[in-house]
């Protein structure tokens, strides 16, 4: 607790669905398979949290985890 | 099924061609989430109707229980030794694991959003050319004008086919999206004019590599090897067989509803940073494509005892409209935040030029509601729908207002 909030997306259940890196293109690219990396080290500030939630709850795979 | 019974009760024996259907699915898909929820068919040698979010999401996932041998229904099945007529295997698309990752490894690249969106030109300038040609009438058809023109032009581009053959590559592309489920030997004789054509493509390309998806093939690797040319050709057709109705539907679909819903064209004219927004709602909304796999064993799903071979007809349309995923989801709403829609399925499988569908939609309709910002339905009962496993209107008057 109290920690940095990071997210990350778990390759063995993203399946390229490419919704991530289309809302919240700062937080999250693709590699060359088309599959969603995060960019960086994951660590969200309070800016721009709200925005890798939103890129949370758009992905049909349930692949993107937010964790403290 | 044209000369099929028509059906009573879908739940007991349902019918994805029947008329009632085609015309308009949701209320029975509606009807049958509460009653059974995986509905029942003898027709096509029996088969499954999962209607809710959750046994979409598990079978699509499920590849030890149901496989992708053969995705499209019919009457016959395929034994494990016959490949799918004519083209021999088409991975990945009918790939189950763990030949499938490898398969698909192979052209993920090149539907990945970097060479996608460096077609963002090229398709401009597409329907661009195409609303030209329209001109000025009081009534377009937004279908056999538009719609349907947009994807065999783009993937002729990506192939890197001469402009010129555009007439020769349309015919091509209906025969290879109307014969579908013609017998093996016609498949054959039909296939021969554009088995010609493409190798004759392929050699050109040999001979003087371009970058274009041909050469890529051509080029790609598996195992430090070139792919066979007879790969490279069933790869072609699979992307010619996934990548044009199933967007044409959607491009149409989304014009047919701004059409009747004024509201929604006026704000996408009036917003435009709302497109990729709305283009997830379209597709949420009117998913064109249903999916097969087939049952590898006997077993019980969720007290139904399926046999091996049973078809399971995997309705990602109808899980984007189950209310227990989706809030409000038998409503349109065009700026909805959250969407995680099933459109291009779940899984492995995911189709693997939704990038590219995507892309397609974005300028169709971008295009279409710069040349006219405001249209209704010329004929509202004159739209007529794709039957089968890809839903979209093909027939589509539209009136321009001017």
């Amino acid at each position: 607790m109290g920690g940095p909030v990071k997210v990350r997306i778990d390759p063995e259940i993203c399946q390229g669905q490419g919704r991530c890196f289309s809302i919240a293109p700062g937080i999250f690219d693709f590699d060359d398979l088309g599959n969603g990396v995060v960019i960086g080290d994951g660590t969200l500030t309070s800016d721009t949290l709200e925005l890798a939630r939103l890129a949370q709850s758009n992905c049909p795979e349930h692949a993107i985890f937010i964790e403290e | 099924m044209t000369d099929s019974p028509l059906v009573q009760d879908f739940a007991t024996d349902w019918d994805h061609s029947d008329p009632q259907w085609v015309a308009d699915p949701y209320p029975i898909w509606d009807d049958l989430r509460q009653r059974c929820p995986v509905a029942h068919t003898e027709r096509y040698g029996g088969g499954w109707f999962p209607a809710t979010h959750a046994g979409v999401s598990e079978i699509a996932k499920d590849t030890d229980n149901f496989t992708s041998r053969t995705v499209v229904i019919g009457n016959g099945r395929p034994t494990e030794l016959d490949l799918p007529a004519p083209i021999g295997v088409a991975p990945p698309i009918t790939s189950d694991p763990p030949f499938h990752a490898i398969a698909r490894r192979l052209i993920l690249p090149a539907f990945a959003p970097g060479p996608i969106n460096a077609l963002e030109p090229m398709i401009r300038e597409l329907c661009s050319k195409l609303l030209e040609n329209m001109g000025d009438a009081d009534v377009v058809n937004a279908g056999t004008q538009y719609a349907q023109y947009i994807p065999p032009g783009v993937i002729r581009g990506m192939l890197g086919f001469p402009e010129e053959d555009i007439e020769l590559f349309l015919e091509f592309v209906h025969i290879i999206l109307e014969g579908i489920d013609h017998p093996v030997e016609e498949r054959i004789i039909e296939f021969e004019p554009i088995e010609k054509y493409f190798v004759a493509q392929m050699e050109d390309h040999l001979d003087n590599p371009r970058d274009d998806l041909t050469s890529y093939l051509l080029n790609v690797e598996l195992d430090g090897q070139n792919l066979a040319m007879e790969h490279v050709f069933g790869t072609m057709i699979l992307i010619l067989v996934a990548g044009i109705d199933t967007t044409w539907s959607a491009v149409g679909s989304a014009i047919w509803h701004l059409a009747h819903h004024p509201d929604d064209l006026e704000r996408l004219v009036n917003e435009p940073d709302l497109m990729p927004v709305a283009i997830e709602e379209f597709l949420r909304f009117y998913a064109p494509v249903t999916m097969a796999r087939l049952v590898k064993h006997d077993m019980e799903y969720q007290g139904c005892p399926m046999k091996v071979d049973d078809w399971i007809l995997l309705g990602f349309p109808a899980a984007n409209r189950d209310p227990v995923a989706f809030k409000d989801a038998d409503k349109f709403i065009i700026d909805r935040a959250e969407n995680r829609h099933v459109a291009f399925g779940l899984g492995i499988h995911r189709c693997a030029g939704s990038n590219l569908a995507r892309l397609e939609m974005r300028v169709a309709l971008e295009e279409f509601i710069k040349r006219y910002p405001r249209f209704d339905l010329a004929e509202p009962e004159a739209v007529t729908w794709a039957p089968g496993q890809i839903r979209g209107p093909r027939n589509l008057p539209i009136r321009i207002l001017h």
